[in-house]
């Protein structure tokens, strides 16, 4: 017996008698008798106790955001979790559920994910959105297999060099067995007009990042015209929190709209779980991936929660269906919606300021600095591209010795701006903090 | 019980907070006017703390889960989630690591991993693993879309077929055509068996692969598993493994060894990383050496000598930054497969997830393995055992993990699997998976898990052999079922028919107007 095994000896003995067979081993009969019970070499089980002194020593040995001060971003972001988000996740009635396919026993997840699409429409001014995608980077390459979708007979996909690479390189993996040519970041000096100025006839979507992966915001209407000119979709990738302040994908007339999640009360977690953020027009509502939840009524006539439109996904649709997800992130998505519920109308504003404000005042100081430029890309919101007087390696690893995680390395995806590095700076970092970095960067010249 | 609770939006006080955040320290700069939003956020809610709290948990209430009940759905293993990994997740140096702040300070995070690779590896029989894709039907993608990459790297470009067997997943079809790859349907046969004729007569230089799910989605060990695989390999193709029911064969049996070249393990059934009410999940990927260069990236190893002394699996360039300082011989690392497909998501996978699989397997290890399926294998055919001369087996045979039943009563003939599976919701357990596999009419597919005692296990059957003879003498009272839940039956046509996706204050109203209660 295991601690989590409830199946006593005698237990064992009267089931075996119920099932009609002497031992347990006759139940595998079916399995070849030559790769029968084959043996596996695994370290000798812990107790919990031994458990957990192991967990902290592995734990330890990685920084994190109490360690350290992180200015690093790039597609993951160190911003403030609320205590009460974590204590609702940690509900058992929440994370031990399944997906919500007995809607009358599933109330409060169908709920739950009902009021994250509605705060996610809040936020971005779209008309739909899903109960999420694994990840941003996920997301959006299924906003390019939907645009394919939408826009018949067009196969290709034009997509900005300021897409975050990883994005970018999600796309091109998960469209590698299907006859779609994407294009547009070969260069990546190129500036969004020029991009768009690729759509044509044979396009089926334009993907854009705003703010992209160099923190810059952009004027995305006459984007979304010149897509539209060309009878092409408009995909928006946006940030979750710079909509506390800036344009919204709705705003900018975008058709599909996607974002990483994650900035919404999911920490860092190494990576994942995160969150992709799906959103698009309501025309578009039949071709959409992933779970959707509606309102209908019961029997005796009270509001209720279901999934619905089923019959775009793969268990109906099976080798027709929208796309092959099943399940989601949707715990992830809960916690967006708390953490939506606790910042509202004004808390979200005064995060996205705190991360302006701070983030400008870092450039200001660190433009200042003997060696060191930071490029006029345009507006920005929380990260900016630094030139550094060394390679962005030495930089951090000096950096490291002071407590202090440096920006993200550009040279490899972004070879032609030299040594430059992409520095974050969110509500998390103080202006003291901010100094610190400052004064570390001079130090190391 | 409280039966209703508003939308939150209807909790909303004009100007209400719920956080406490830092003051603005540092001198404001100007925003650009052309950027801003102009709606001012006026559809975002806006409440206290405690108003919050209140609300998700009142709704968090009207929920089943494995806290609270069996949740026997089939192809789900839904079994219990261990509180420590909800710990071990939340440990700073796991749950407040960046993904990229480099391998110098990640060195725990990337063991922890690397060692997860290889149990994966030992407990299924392949060389090479991969912790990328984040749920199990990224897992099959990634394995066809490393099936593509292999057929494509010998010059063999005619295979563009993948077969599945009519029991199959939705994912599985789904998958083989977002890959780009046309469908071929595979009977199964009177013992639930891929039926081996039909796999014959449906091989052809075509065929890139056959996907198959063992034991299959009736809870059978398929009993030609060999000589499928066999045929396949004949044919050419390659043998993808849906590992969804991989918890009855843990230490049973390792499909590396049946002849599998690629599957994947649902680290959200298998290795007990809870659902979530729908995610996260993961879905960490296994195969053979010879498919390991195509893996996704990025995958972790320890930092050989040289490239050619590591072993042909983990070859490959590292990630590191060129600029950057090399990592000691030793040490763990990511690096990208030399002939990889690329990046099945962002960063490195669902990597909570993984911390609460590998301080599963630590905390059982291998007998404990083998007598989680032992006992799951156990538990399934006890339900059977009791149940099936009232609910017909779909077929008669010793089961698996589940067991697939079917809701036909001879004696109330108009009752249907539904019926059933809602009465068992008035008795006070999550209803199994019902109509699936498609194969079987009136599919009850029960999936006990070995987390569930004896007397659990006779309470669960009890309530289904009460309800056969309500279903006998009333069978209204199923139609009307369940009558004990905050709502009970839907009108669902009216849901698709007449969409509402979201919270919209004047739509609210209208359903108000309409007398409906919430
Ligand atoms: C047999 C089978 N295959 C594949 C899947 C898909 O796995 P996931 O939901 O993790 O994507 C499932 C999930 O329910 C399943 O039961």
């Amino acid at each position: 017996m295991t601690h989590y095994i409830p199946i006593t000896d005698a237990d064992r003995a009267e089931m075996l008698k119920t099932i009609g067979v002497e031992r347990l081993t006759d139940l595998f009969e079916a399995v070849p008798t030559d790769h029968r019970f084959p043996p596996l070499r695994l370290p000798d089980p812990l107790s919990e106790p031994e458990l957990r002194r192991e967990l902290g020593r592995l734990e330890r040995m990685n920084a994190h955001a109490s360690s350290h001060m992180i200015f690093l971003g790039a597609g993951a972001y160190n911003h403030f979790v609320p205590a009460a988000v974590d204590q609702i996740l940690r509900r058992g009635e929440f994370y031990t559920a399944y997906t919500p396919y007995q809607p009358e026993v599933s109330q409060g997840t169908l709920q739950a994910i009902f009021e994250y699409q509605s705060l996610i429409c809040a936020l971005t001014g779209m008309d739909v959105a899903n109960a999420s995608h694994y990840d941003g980077g996920t997301a959006l390459a299924e906003a390019a297999i939907m645009a394919i979708n939408v826009v018949r007979g067009r196969r290709k996909i034009v997509v900005a060099p300021g897409v975050n690479p990883q994005y970018r390189a999600v796309m091109r993996t998960l469209l590698q067995g299907v006859d779609v040519e994407i294009t547009g970041d070969e260069n990546p000096e190129a500036s969004l007009a020029e991009v768009a100025a690729l759509v044509d006839q044979t396009t089926a979507a334009l993907v854009v990042q705003s703010p992209d992966f160099f923190g810059v915001l952009h004027d995305l209407r006459p984007l979304t015209t010149a897509a539209h000119a060309a009878g092409a979709l408009m995909v928006a990738h946006f940030d979750p929190i710079a909509l506390g302040l800036f344009q919204t994908p709705g705003e900018a007339g975008a058709d599909i709209a996607t974002a990483e999640g994650q900035p919404l009360g999911v920490g860092l977690s190494f990576g994942g779980p995160y969150l992709g953020i799906f959103t698009c027009r309501q025309q578009y509502v039949h071709k959409i991936a992933g779970r959707l939840v509606g309102v209908t009524r019961d029997v005796e006539n009270r509001l209720a929660y279901v999934l619905t439109l089923r019959a775009r996904e793969q268990d109906i649709r099976r080798e027709r269906a929208t796309s092959n997800i099943c399940t989601n992130q949707g715990l992830m998505a809960l916690a967006a919606a708390v953490y939506l519920s606790l910042v509202g109308r004004q808390g979200l504003r005064q995060v996205a300021e705190l991360c302006y404000h701070r983030a400008h005042y870092a450039a200001a100081q660190i433009a200042q600095l003997p060696g060191y430029q930071v490029l006029d890309r345009g507006p920005f919101f929380k990260e900016f591209v630094v030139r550094t007087p060394r390679p962005v390696g030495a930089i951090n690893a000096a950096l490291r010795e002071q407590g202090i995680i440096g920006g993200y390395d550009l040279s490899g995806d972004y070879p032609h701006l030299g040594d430059a590095m992409l520095l974050c700076v969110t509500e998390m970092n103080s202006r003291a903090d901010i100094d610190a970095l400052a004064a570390a960067l001079r130090a190391v010249a | 019980m409280h039966n209703h609770e508003p939308p939150i939006f209807e909790l909303s006080g004009q100007g209400k907070i719920g956080v406490n955040l830092p003051q603005i320290d540092v001198p404001q700069s100007d925003l650009p006017a052309d950027l801003l939003r102009t709606d001012d956020l006026a559809g975002l809610p806006e409440l206290t703390e405690p108003e919050v709290i209140r609300h998700y948990t009142r709704i968090s209430q009207r929920n089943f889960a494995i806290d609270t009940t069996m949740v026997s759905l089939g192809s789900c293993t839904m079994k219990y989630n261990s509180k420590l990994h909800e710990e071990a997740a939340r440990l700073p140096g796991f749950a407040a690591a960046h993904p990229l702040q480099g391998e110098e300070l990640s060195q725990g995070a990337l063991q922890l991993m690397y060692e997860l690779q290889a149990y994966l590896g030992e407990i299924s029989g392949f060389d090479a693993v991969s912790l990328q894709p984040a749920a199990g039907a990224q897992g099959e993608l990634t394995g066809i879309l490393v099936f593509r990459a292999y057929h494509l790297d010998r010059g063999d470009h005619e295979r563009v077929e993948v077969l599945t067997p009519d029991s199959a997943h939705g994912t599985n079809p789904a998958t083989a055509a977002m890959a780009g790859y046309r469908v071929v349907e595979v009977k199964s046969d009177a013992r639930g068996n891929v039926d081996l004729e039909d796999l014959k007569r449906k091989l052809s230089p075509r065929t890139a692969a056959l996907m198959l799910t063992n034991p299959n989605t009736l809870g059978l060990f398929e009993e030609h598993v060999v000589e499928v695989t066999r045929l396949v390999h004949e044919a050419g193709g390659l043998m993808y493994g849906d590992g969804a029911n991989f918890n009855a064969i843990l230490g049973i049996a390792k499909p590396g060894e049946l002849g599998f070249d690629f599957m994947h393990y649902n680290l959200h059934k298998t290795f007990t990383t809870p659902h979530g009410g729908g995610g996260p999940g993961s879905g960490a990927v296994g195969c053979t050496a010879a498919l390991a260069p195509f893996l996704p990236a990025p995958r972790v190893r320890r930092v050989p000598q040289t490239d050619q002394a590591s072993p042909p699996t983990e070859r490959g360039a590292s990630l590191r930054p060129a600029n950057a300082a090399p990592l000691p011989e030793g040490a763990y690392e990511f690096f990208v497969p030399e002939k990889s497909i690329g990046r099945m998501k962002t960063f490195h996978g669902n990597f909570g997830m993984l911390v609460r699989a590998w301080t599963y397997i630590r905390s059982i290890g291998a007998a404990g393995l083998r007598k989680v399926s032992e006992t799951a294998v156990l538990n399934a055919n006890y339900v059977q055992a009791r149940l099936k001369h009232v609910y017909p087996a779909a077929v008669e045979r010793t089961c698996m993990h589940e067991t697939v039943l079917q809701g036909k009563l001879a004696m109330a003939p108009e009752v249907r699997t539904l019926d059933i599976a809602k009465r068992l919701i008035d008795y006070g357990f999550h209803p199994p998976t019902v109509y699936f596999p498609l194969i079987v009419p009136e599919a009850l597919m029960i999936e006990p898990t070995e987390t569930e005692s004896k007397r659990t296990l006779d309470a669960f059957c009890d309530a289904l052999l009460a309800i056969a003879e309500e279903a006998a003498r009333d069978p209204e009272m199923l139609k009307r079922a369940p009558t004990t839940t905050p709502v009970r039956r839907l009108d669902e046509v009216r849901a698709a028919r007449q969409p509402i996706l979201r919270y919209d204050p004047a739509v609210f109203a209208r359903l108000r107007e309409e007398g409906l209660q919430f």
